[in-house]
């Protein structure tokens, strides 16, 4: 029998959370009192989770890395948030957001989650605004929105390019609050090294005080890992420098199943890398693509400036490839189709790893709707562009900006060079509909989790299923297993060595902060020659040439040879520098790669056992003629979950993957 | 085109040091060579950083995460300037090309006393999460929000509150102003919900807790010398200064 039970309540996919959010066992408010749960991370899963717990009576810790709450790495996401709210009167509904989210994903995401997702993406924009969250309007007051790829109605909410921002900081206005008034303990600049289990059960965590470098013992009567996503594994990708696995891969290594790890987000519009020194990518918002046009030139090695290649000269091969949803494909989809015309010669810039995503053609359009809405009579092409500039720079002025500042290049006059870069992970932890790890009293939200996205994120979804964890699912899903805790409490009362008198005195706890202080000492002794960084970079070029955005057998097989060797030179060899007892970000560095290696080794081994392609998973020996993913439904349509069981070995778990109201089919955008 | 072909430069660097928040600290001086011009400052630290590493010397501490100017994580004082010589950039969105060959490139933390100093250039801003704590949001739990479009809010007022919104609590402000006054941070967030409906019951009493936060923090006060705006990276304007005054003067009067 399979180890994993999703959990996912029986009954109409429709009906399926409001009923069980109806009967799942509560907590009463006395006794939520004497709950502690500690949150892990602070971004839009950890916030929104932290307060929402916090306003109902739990006593919540928060621990970050960052100084302040209010920098997770949520606040740069640009583009938006979705929810069915049909404010467009195009036709979305509840089954629209599910179905595209489904099919978005490549059918590899579970319907259950996905259907509550898109039940209550609508109250994440009311509750949004109701904190304060100043998203877009329009000019009679309500509330604006624009498309993503992958859907073809208009849902999603934003603050100009910077809707992860304002969100995040209404989630961390809601935590402030809570810790202003005393329910929740904030610890920032506090890393999370593992997670202390008793008899199989989360109990707490250690943690180290990043600014003086005590290792910290916090009690829990469950853990929320809100943690994010892996995608520095790649070096170079979208995240903030500190984005890390460490509290997911501990968590791991403690009994949590990894779930589907290789499905990867490879984001078609970022900035190209410049050079040796690039330490991090950026990413324009997908937002662009409402109103940029993708093209290569025709012809190979075309060297002209592109304002100098006329128009029949270009291909817009999104356009070309895919009419019904043109620039707006999906994420994976899109990526893949700027790989193959620079793997083919078109590319464009001095690295020829590059396409331009333009402007002129839709701020020109703007301009020529201003001229009428102004009565402009006749206006000059120059006056068109001019007044279309001021409509494009209200909308993506920041992203322009940002743009400029990296590039030193104008994108209102000449198009942006693009090119796709790792920007998110469909896989992570494996939860079950409850969000809980296969570690009892261990939960995981938000990119830490494996579950609503399939193998391909659609576009502005993820501060959407962020915020769903944190404000609308976890407050009544966390109640099934802390109701539990209330009966063996109250059993355990009289017990004099029960964890609830012992707490972070049980030796459970002393044997784990041992344990991850003899690992910061390893770190300073092995006084090795290499610097932490030059191994976070070699093992980004393996998985970025070996498990990117195509794969293959070779490659992944000889990409595992090479990130064990790589694993073996990093603990003879590295060099750490510093003290254990201060701040020493080097120091966090060096554990934060040292997991990212293992990480890295089981990313390939389950890009390589799938053999199939879905989504952001790519494997070249498996596509169709027009080079399109394909999949093997009858031999893969499950959910890849792997246990940790020592050094390089894992066990590998299923959970098979039903599809009980979509009919699972080729994904086709053309 | 402009891509991966900047030119060198040669630097000399002067960086402050300090050991710990109850340290003296100095200055250090180091030279680099072939600095290309389309690296970030950032990246040129990073090239600093590994080159000590490699002499065995330990690595200069500074705070930064995201490196697309928007978490406000990064926080040096470049020749005298938060952020450096580039008006509305944070650090990270600073590039080489903003510095000529030869130059030689003072960095120093934010000074302030409510700020104090964690290591090298990292300080501590927690004085911020405590002035947000003490009122800086509306008093609404999960739950109970009504449909977004019933509250109505003109364009304008959206548009005014989102550009007040955009402060990215980096603490430029306070490192720019001689007073090491706090006002424009706290009163971005006081101008933001005040300016929207939903900010309307808890308003007064807001602007009081706010102001009475930062005073407690050790902030200094405004004489209006307007240092914040010009080094402010997200352009917060003071007229938001203004408004929390005309805000304070309004709640005193009950």
């Amino acid at each position: 029998m399979s180890k994993l039970d999703s959990k996912i309540p029986e009954g109409p996919i429709d009906q399926k959370w409001t009923k069980y959010r109806s009967t799942v066992p509560l907590v009463n408010p006395a006794n939520k009192r004497s709950l502690e749960v500690l949150v892990v991370g602070s971004g839009l899963a950890g916030a929104s989770a932290a307060a929402t717990l916090a306003e109902m009576g739990y006593k919540v810790k928060v621990f970050c890395f960052q100084d302040s709450p209010r920098r997770a790495h949520s606040i740069a996401a640009q583009g938006g948030v979705n929810a069915a709210k049909n404010y467009q009167n195009d036709g979305d509904s509840t089954y629209r957001l599910f179905y595209d989210t489904i099919k978005g994903g490549d059918y590899r995401a579970r319907e259950g989650n996905v259907h509550r997702l898109a039940e209550v993406s609508s109250n994440i924009i009311d509750q949004c605004v109701a904190q304060g969250v100043p998203l877009a309007r329009e000019y009679g007051g309500l509330l604006s929105n624009r498309s993503f790829g992958g859907t073809q109605v208009q849902r999603t909410f934003y603050a100009a390019g910077q809707t992860g921002q304002q969100l995040l900081l209404g989630a961390y206005s809601a935590l402030q609050r809570q810790v202003g008034s005393g329910n929740v303990t904030l610890c920032s600049r506090h890393e999370m090294l593992d997670v202390v289990t008793i008899d199989g059960v989360a109990r707490g965590i250690i943690a180290r005080n990043l600014v003086t470098g005590e290792m910290e013992k916090h009690f829990g009567h469950a853990v929320l890992l809100c943690t994010g996503g892996y995608g520095n594994v790649f070096y170079l990708s979208t995240n903030a420098m500190g984005s890390n696995v460490t509290a997911a891969w501990k968590a791991h290594k403690k009994g949590a199943f990894f779930g589907n790890p290789c499905y990867t987000q490879i984001h078609p519009t970022c900035i190209p890398v410049s050079g040796d020194h690039q330490s991090k990518l950026t990413l324009m918002s997908e937002s662009l693509r409402n109103d940029g046009r993708i093209w290569v030139p025709k012809k190979k090695d075309d060297n002209r400036k592109p304002t100098d290649i006329p128009e029949e000269e270009r291909d817009y091969y999104l356009e070309r490839r895919y009419p019904a949803f043109g620039n707006l494909v999906p994420r994976d989809v899109a990526s893949r189709a700027a790989k193959e015309r620079c793997d083919a010669g078109y590319g464009v810039g001095n690295s020829k790893m590059a396409v331009y995503l333009d402007f002129a053609f839709n701020t020109a359009r703007y301009g020529r709707t201003e001229a009428t809405k102004r009565n402009i009579q006749n206006p000059s092409q120059e006056e068109i562009m001019r007044l279309g500039k001021e409509v494009v720079k209200e909308k993506y002025g920041n992203l322009f900006d940002m743009y400029q500042q990296i590039t030193g290049e104008n994108p209102y006059e000449v198009p942006m060079r693009i090119y796709p870069a790792v920007h998110y992970t469909m896989g992570g932890l494996w939860v079950d509909y409850n969000l809980m790890t296969t570690v009892k009293g261990l939960y995981a939200l938000g990119e830490a989790n494996f579950s609503d996205h399939g193998a391909n994120r659609l576009g502005a979804s993820a501060l959407m299923q962020g915020l769903a964890d944190g404000y609308f699912v976890i407050p009544y899903t966390i109640g099934v297993y802390l109701s539990t805790e209330v009966t063996r409490m109250s059993a355990e009362k009289d017990k004099t060595d029960s964890i609830d008198k012992l707490k972070t005195k049980h030796p459970a706890f002393d044997a784990a902060l041992k344990e991850q202080t003899d690992l910061i000492n390893k770190f300073l002794n092995i006084k090795g020659t290499k610097s932490v960084e030059s191994f976070h970079k070699r093992l980004g070029l393996i998985m970025w040439n070996k498990c990117g955005m195509a794969r293959n057998k070779q490659g992944l097989t000889e990409a595992i040879a090479e990130i064990q060797a790589l694993r073996k030179e990093f603990w003879s060899d590295v060099r750490v520098l510093g003290s254990a007892d201060e701040f020493n970000p080097d120091l966090e560095k060096a554990g934060r790669v040292a997991d990212f290696i293992e990480l890295g080794e089981l990313m390939c081994k389950d890009a390589l056992h799938r053999e199939e392609s879905c989504g952001g998973h790519f494997r070249e020996e498996h596509q169709t003629e027009e080079g399109e993913a394909k999949r093997d439904d009858v031999n893969f349509a499950y959910v890849a979950a792997w246990e940790y069981k020592g050094v390089s070995d894992w066990e590998l778990n299923k959970e098979e993957l039903k599809y009980e109201n979509i009919k699972i089919a080729q994904r086709s955008y053309k | 085109m402009g891509s991966g072909h900047g030119t060198e430069l040669n630097l000399t660097l002067k960086v402050w040091r300090q050991k710990n928040s109850k340290a003296a600290g100095s200055f250090e001086t180091h030279q680099l060579t072939g600095i290309s011009t389309d690296m970030s400052f950032l990246e040129m630290f990073d090239v600093l950083n590994e080159k000590l590493i490699s002499e065995g010397k330990e690595a200069i501490a500074f705070d930064h995460d995201c490196r697309e100017g928007i978490c406000g994580m990064c926080s040096m004082y470049i020749n005298g300037r938060p952020h450096g010589p580039k008006q509305g950039v944070t650090t990270c969105q600073l590039h080489m090309r903003s510095f000529k060959n030869g130059d030689t490139i003072v960095v120093e933390p934010w000074r302030s006393a409510a700020f104090p100093v964690i290591k090298d250039l990292a300080v501590d801003r927690s004085a911020f999460d405590r002035i947000i704590a003490s009122g800086g949001y509306i008093s609404v739990n999960t739950g109970n929000a009504q449909d977004a479009n019933n509250i109505l809010i003109p364009k304008t007022d959206a548009d005014e509150a989102f550009g007040a919104a955009a402060c990215i609590g980096c603490g430029a402000c306070v490192a720019a102003c001689k007073n090491s006054s706090a006002m424009l941070f706290v009163s971005a967030k006081v101008s933001q919900l005040a300016l929207l409906p939903q900010g309307q019951v808890e308003r007064k009493e807001r602007v009081l807790k706010m102001v009475e936060a930062m005073d407690a923090e050790g902030f200094g006060n405004c004489t209006n010398t307007g240092a914040c705006e010009a080094e402010c990276p997200k352009g917060i304007s003071l007229e938001n200064i203004a408004r929390m005054n005309r805000e304070l003067t309004a709640a005193s009067f009950k």
